[in-house]
């Protein structure tokens, strides 16, 4: 690795760290209705929405309902999106008379957008209108991004809250969300996207003559809007098929920064948030830690091993000098790239800018297994925060018993229930991830779309059945996935990962809240520790090794002495 | 109260030998008793049956994986059968479920061999009921008793089920449940009138009311405990049970889904290979130790002479963070002592300890005593006989709150007593409190002593300085608790000043001064409402709403029905501050779990770099890389990975049995040490071990 490499991963993580504490004492303020100085503004606003909506803002929910006015309004949202996407022709803003979209490609790519996966089965520019893009996608891009958030700090009042029944009003999370947090630093961010060149504008496809003196057709349409919230809101779903990798989206390795800490600041502000208001600040950094350290990891395997490249091409004398180049953007580079696919794996977000299905074995594994260990690496809005506070349940509740005490979570006994559902949370993304994959490996239905045999065929599906149900959307690619097999299976995977591992989650936070804080000793199991720190590292790997280990060797790992051997696929 | 018991003894000394009932044997057992492995052989395969395993899901799955590899080797069901290999895996996967019975068939052969002694002291009794109005005596068998019973018991007599003496007083043997030979004494009314069934009257009579029904009694609800037929899972085990079944099914998941992937990757596993990487993964450490963890933490709770109600209790115990302790008799030896006769001026100290000791002669409190005790040691004088000297003795009483005594020839009156009752004495008689004298009492108070005043007609002639003596070693035991993270608050009903000077002295955190029952419960309510677990003791029938609100509440075995019932813990040797071993064997029991579970899923990462290159090899033989161990052959490593599964729990039971050494470090120390312990230590010991095994099967030629 390059020391200028090594600096910009440096740089990344100051960035990160230096987010975090405002961007989470912000969130903060938001959600527990403290003083902000954008109230002035958004007050009348958000008034004039409750006042509209019917919601009575000072009546908070039990866990119970407030998962289901969550599950109601992603099954509004869900039906209204494929309605639009079947019915594109008849609606406006189409100026490219897109036809409908079939059943099995809307239903997944309703079931994508709600579920803030954003996997992608189609190409925007030639399959979806101006209308269904800004109506039902980026309506989405927005409500899920603020569902996930709005989950996570329900979780975190469940931990802050003592013997309480309710955890928050789901749809006052949901509008304070979208109006103080998503929608300001977007305009922010929009603008910033602009100034590097990303374009903004309702046009029909420009025609261009290439040098070949063929006709290329250039869609146009409101990129930027829709970048900044794709980042900021861990969506990832492009206007472009090429996504991040596309100029019109990503113009320059400024914009690529600007995008890939848009990436990380939500999630990294959460951890600041669980700290403040559960009380115990120095916990959320040692959370922050466990994600930085798991992500600088991450970084410093697939930036090293894109580096270094293809033993195959090298001794053939036709490698890149700087190591594995295909599939990246000239304009980003190997570094860059590697480092823009950790993050957008770590988090949930599914935005690339290079084809992760020409990383290295070693490369395109970490991406892989990013996803696999359940996006709690920073992760998807809210989703990265409430994933990792079930595997800190899970630490807390196996180590804890070490230091002789029933385990306590912040003052909250874990108990049989709560371990119940936590286990079945895990089991719900487990089962997903493994049994979809292999259904998909053992059928001529999910071979048939494989681009590539062997080892690299697995880890095509592995990664489209790990994306759907990580919610991550971000594509392996070398997988035909619009077909009916996989729109079905995947949008099952999709919604699984989501709504399905949301209901126990919920329940746990219902189940802490309800629970007295117990005081804290010295007998207290310590929870802002570097200590703490490692166990939750030495967990999240473990459990996720220990799970998808045989289908990584099989894949990735397998690949990657096979390639050293010559053998390629 | 002393003088009855004097005599008590007195008669009992008399008697010899002294029948006692049987004993039970209750030094610390070895380990491995070999009668109780004998047994446990037998017992480790009548578990085998299938519904005795359902409560045990982990093995239960390991066994139906052995009934699978066992049904697989009949010729022709599978195509190309490996013999050598597959008779060895499915040895194997039976000896796991063997060994995880044994284990539990050790840990509860313990309690049995418990039982067993304990229902020899349940022999058949004969009851001397009274019944009707008359009280007329009439001969039943003791299993007949009811509760409300009227039973008179004399001496040699075997008491015929619990209660609560009504009538007279008796010295007891309670060998048969406490294991301690001296005899205890029982009377009416009071916090001593409960009494056992199966014990011994040693003197006199008493009259006892039965406060059980049959089969109810306590070494009934003691056999049941020890043998474990009434173990209930404790919530910590209920919740750890979900999760390694979750994690089973998770690995469930894992190895089903592997055979597609070999399919697709063109290599094909056996199901022999399949169960054998299942029981590698689930975590059968943990699962087959599981029960046996808490039968001996019972178990060990017993040795210690307390017989908890519920493993429950026990577990509660460790999660502790506030310990009431009484002062007397917990903290302190029990009784104030005299230690120093403080003149008052132009009094020689020599006359005031002479005039301390005549007030005290016929003073028969642990104070007077050790006035007499002091005086003779200071200045080497005798007692006297009262009638000699004419005096007659005036009791302590709460309205005087003096005692002392009153001569018949002279009428002079000596008295001692609290600094303002006897002022006013002197003040009838017209004399004055000395200046020095008030600082004197002023100076005690404030030392946390009790200042006596002693008064000669109207004169005062000093004060004697009575001191609560804190027991050896307390201070050091409240430090351990602290670094436990549990806080010791003193309960006292002695004023604020005093509480003040002994807590300090004795180092509890915190102290309850002037404490009346309602007191210590509303104390409860208040610390729980803060988020803190209470464990307290108490013996009187005053204590039981205290117990009972309490989260942990030891009763002593002196103590009233009511206290006993109320509590869920009573101490057979009534000594309070073994709350504190009660404490550690919680935490102890829980830190096991823990630390055998963090090592059971940390040993996985070592089976699968056994498994994994070893399965695919064929197809791969690049995977060879990932072969770290160099293990012989692939079947070599399948096998060895089982066998280190399997021969990893047989190591383990006497760990489970003692349970994880408990230091009072602090949850961060205790954590990081077992972290690296059981945890790095867990990812560790594998590699080695199975490296070994798999060297050892290649030199047989076994695989």
């Amino acid at each position: 690795m390059t020391t200028l490499e090594i600096l910009k991963i440096a740089v990344y993580l100051l960035v990160i760290l230096a987010l975090t504490k405002p961007v989470g004492l912000y969130m903060r303020r938001v959600f527990s209705r403290e003083k902000t100085f954008l109230d002035p503004i958004l007050r009348p606003v958000e008034r004039l929405v409750y006042r509209l909506s019917g919601v009575d803002e000072k009546k908070e929910h039990d866990w119970m309902q407030y998962t289901i006015a969550m599950l109601l309004f992603s099954a509004v949202g869900l039906f209204l999106t494929y309605a639009i996407e079947r019915l594109q022709q008849f609606l406006p803003l189409n100026p490219d008379k897109m036809g409908a979209v079939a059943p099995d490609l809307a239903w997944n790519t309703a079931v994508s957008f709600t579920s803030n996966t954003n996997w992608q089965a189609y190409s925007g520019e030639s399959t979806m209108s101006h209308f269904t893009q800004m109506v039902g996608l980026t309506f989405h891009n927005f409500t899920s991004a603020a569902v996930g958030i709005a989950l996570a700090i329900a979780l975190i009042r469940g931990i802050a809250r003592s013997a309480s029944k309710t955890i928050g009003n789901f749809w006052v999370d949901l509008t304070r969300c979208t109006l103080w947090l998503l929608l300001p630093i977007c305009v922010i961010a929009a603008t910033l996207l602009l100034s590097q060149g990303a374009i903004q504008n309702f046009s029909k496809s420009v025609e261009a003559t290439t040098v070949e003196g063929k006709v290329q057709k250039i869609p146009q349409g409101p990129v930027a809007s829709q970048e900044a919230i794709k980042e900021l809101g861990t969506n990832g779903g492009g206007f472009f098929n090429a996504n991040s990798g596309h100029p019109y989206e990503n113009p320059t390795p400024f914009s690529n920064f600007i995008e890939m800490a848009l990436i990380f600041m939500i999630g990294a502000g959460l951890c600041y948030t669980l700290g403040s208001m559960t009380g115990k600040v120095r916990h959320g950094w040692a959370v922050f830690w466990a994600m930085a350290i798991l992500f600088l990891a991450g970084a410093f395997v697939a930036t090293y091993a894109e580096q270094h490249g293809n033993p195959i091409h090298q001794r053939l004398g036709i490698a890149a000098a700087d190591g594995n180049m295909q599939g990246k953007e000239v304009r980003f580079g190997i570094g860059d790239s590697a480092l823009f696919a950790t993050i957008t794996t770590d988090a949930s977000c599914g935005a690339v800018n290079a084809w992760h299905d020409s990383f290295t074995p070693i490369g395109g594994s970490v991406p892989l297994l990013n996803i696999l260990l359940g996006e709690v690496i920073f992760g998807g809005v809210g989703a990265g925060m409430y994933g990792m506070i079930l595997f800190i349940v899970l630490s807390v509740f196996i180590a804890g018993l070490m230091v002789g005490r029933t385990p306590e979570y912040i003052g909250k006994k874990i108990e049989a229930h709560d371990v119940k559902l936590a286990m079945l949370a895990v089991l719900i993304l487990a089962f997903s991830a493994l049994v979809g994959t292999a259904a998909a490996a053992s059928t001529a239905a999910g071979t048939s779309s494989l681009n590539n045999a062997g080892p690299h065929g697995l880890s095509e599906i592995t990664y489209a059945f790990a994306s759907a149900t990580g919610n991550n959307g971000s594509a392996f690619g070398g997988l035909n996935a619009n077909t009916k097999f996989y729109n079905i299976a995947l949008g099952v995977a999709m919604f699984f990962g989501r709504f399905l591992m949301i209901i126990p989650l919920m329940g746990i936070a219902g189940s802490l809240a309800a629970k007295r804080k117990l005081a804290e000793s010295a007998g207290t199991f310590p929870v802002d520790t570097p200590l703490f720190t490692f166990l939750l590292i030495s967990v999240v790997l473990i459990v996720g090794a220990l799970t998808y280990f045989p289908v990584l060797s099989l894949g990735p790992y397998v690949e990657h002495f096979l390639m050293n051997a010559g053998k390629v696929f | 109260m002393a003088t009855a018991q004097q005599q008590v003894l007195a008669t009992v000394n008399l008697r010899a030998p002294v029948p006692g009932p049987p004993q039970v044997n209750r030094q610390t057992r070895s380990l491995f008793d070999r009668a109780i492995l004998r047994r446990a052989l037998t017992d480790a395969f009548v578990k085998l049956n299938p519904r005795k395993m359902m409560k045990n899901p982990v093995m239960l799955l390991v066994e139906a994986g052995a009934l699978l590899t066992t049904i697989l080797l009949i010729p022709g069901l599978t195509q190309s059968v490996d013999y050598r290999f597959q008779i060895q895996i499915t040895l194997w996967l039976w000896a796991t479920v063997l060994f995880a019975n044994f284990a539990e068939a050790v840990a509860e052969g313990r309690g049995k061999a418990q039982a067993d002694a304990l229902r020899k002291a349940k022999i058949e009794t004969v009851a001397r009921r009274l019944s009707g109005a008359d009280r007329r005596e009439e001969r039943i068998a003791g299993s007949q008793l009811r509760k409300g019973d009227l039973v008179v018991v004399e001496a040699n007599e075997v008491i015929p089920g619990d209660g609560a003496v009504i009538e007279g007083i008796a010295s007891v043997n309670e060998a048969a449940i406490t294991g301690e030979s001296a005899p205890v004494i029982r009377e009416a009314g009071g916090d001593r009138s409960a009494v056992t069934g199966g014990t011994m009257v040693l003197s006199d009579r008493i009259v006892v009311e039965i406060t059980s029904e049959p089969g109810q009694t306590f070494i009934d609800r003691m056999i049941k405990l020890v043998e474990g037929a009434e173990r209930q899972k404790t919530p910590n085990e209920i919740a750890l049970d979900i999760l390694l079944a979750g994690l089973t099914i998770v690995f469930l998941f894992a190895t089903v889904t592997l055979k597609p992937f070999a399919l697709y990757s063109g290599s094909d596993v056996s199901v022999t290979v399949l169960i054998a990487l299942l029981v590698c993964l689930i975590p059968t450490t943990i699962g087959a130790l599981l029960s046996a963890i808490g039968i001996a933490g019972m178990d060990r709770v017993l040795q210690h002479n307390i017989l908890a109600m519920s493993g429950r209790a026990v577990e509660a115990s460790g999660d502790v963070n506030v310990l009431l302790l009484d002062k007397t008799g917990t903290i302190t030896l029990g009784n104030r002592q005299a230690v120093e006769f403080i003149p008052a001026p132009g009094v020689d100290a020599k006359k005031l300890a002479e005039i301390a000791q005549l007030s005290s002669l016929a003073d028969e409190t642990p104070e007077g005593r050790s006035i007499v005790v002091l005086a003779k040691e200071k200045f080497g004088l005798r007692g006297r006989e009262l009638h000699d000297l004419g005096a007659r003795f005036v009791p302590f009483t709460a309205k005087t709150r003096m005692s002392g005594l009153d001569f018949e020839n002279n009428g002079r009156a000596i008295r001692k007593g609290a600094a303002d009752s006897v002022t006013e004495f002197i003040r009838a008689r017209g004399g004055i409190f000395p200046e020095q004298v008030q600082q004197d009492v002023a100076r005690v108070g404030g030392e946390g002593g009790t200042p006596l005043v002693v008064a000669d007609g109207n004169r005062i002639v000093g004060t004697i300085y009575l001191k609560d003596i804190v027991k050896g070693g307390m201070k050091e035991r409240f430090d351990r608790l602290r670094m436990m993270g549990i806080r010791t608050v003193m309960i006292t009903g002695d004023n604020p000043l005093t509480a003040a000077f002994i807590a300090r002295e004795a180092g509890v955190d915190d102290f309850l001064a002037q404490a009346t029952p309602e007191d210590k419960l509303a104390l409860i309510r208040k610390e729980q409402a803060k988020g803190n677990l209470v464990a307290m003791t108490g013996d009187g029938t005053n204590d039981a709403p205290a117990l009972a609100q309490a989260d942990v509440g030891m009763a002593m075995n002196t103590g009233t029905q009511p206290a006993k019932e109320a509590g869920n813990m009573v101490d057979l040797d009534s000594n309070p501050t073994k709350l504190i071993e009660v404490v550690e064997i919680g935490k102890q029991l829980l830190m096991t779990r823990g630390a055998l579970t963090t090592f059971s899923i940390a040993n996985d990462v070592a089976k699968y770099f056994a498994i994994i290159p070893a399965l695919f090899l064929v197809t791969f033989p690049e995977l060879q890389a990932l072969n770290v161990m160099h293990l012989a052959t692939p079947q070599s490593a399948i096998l060895s990975a089982v066998i280190f599964n399997a021969l990893i729990i047989i190591a383990l039971i006497p760990l489970a049995l003692r349970g994880v050494e408990y230091r009072p470090l602090g949850a961060a120390r205790i954590l990081r040490r077992n972290l690296l312990l059981y945890g790095v230590g867990g990812v560790i010991i594998p590699f080695v071990g199975i490296k070994i095994i798999d060297v050892l099967l290649h030199a047989l030629r076994l695989a």
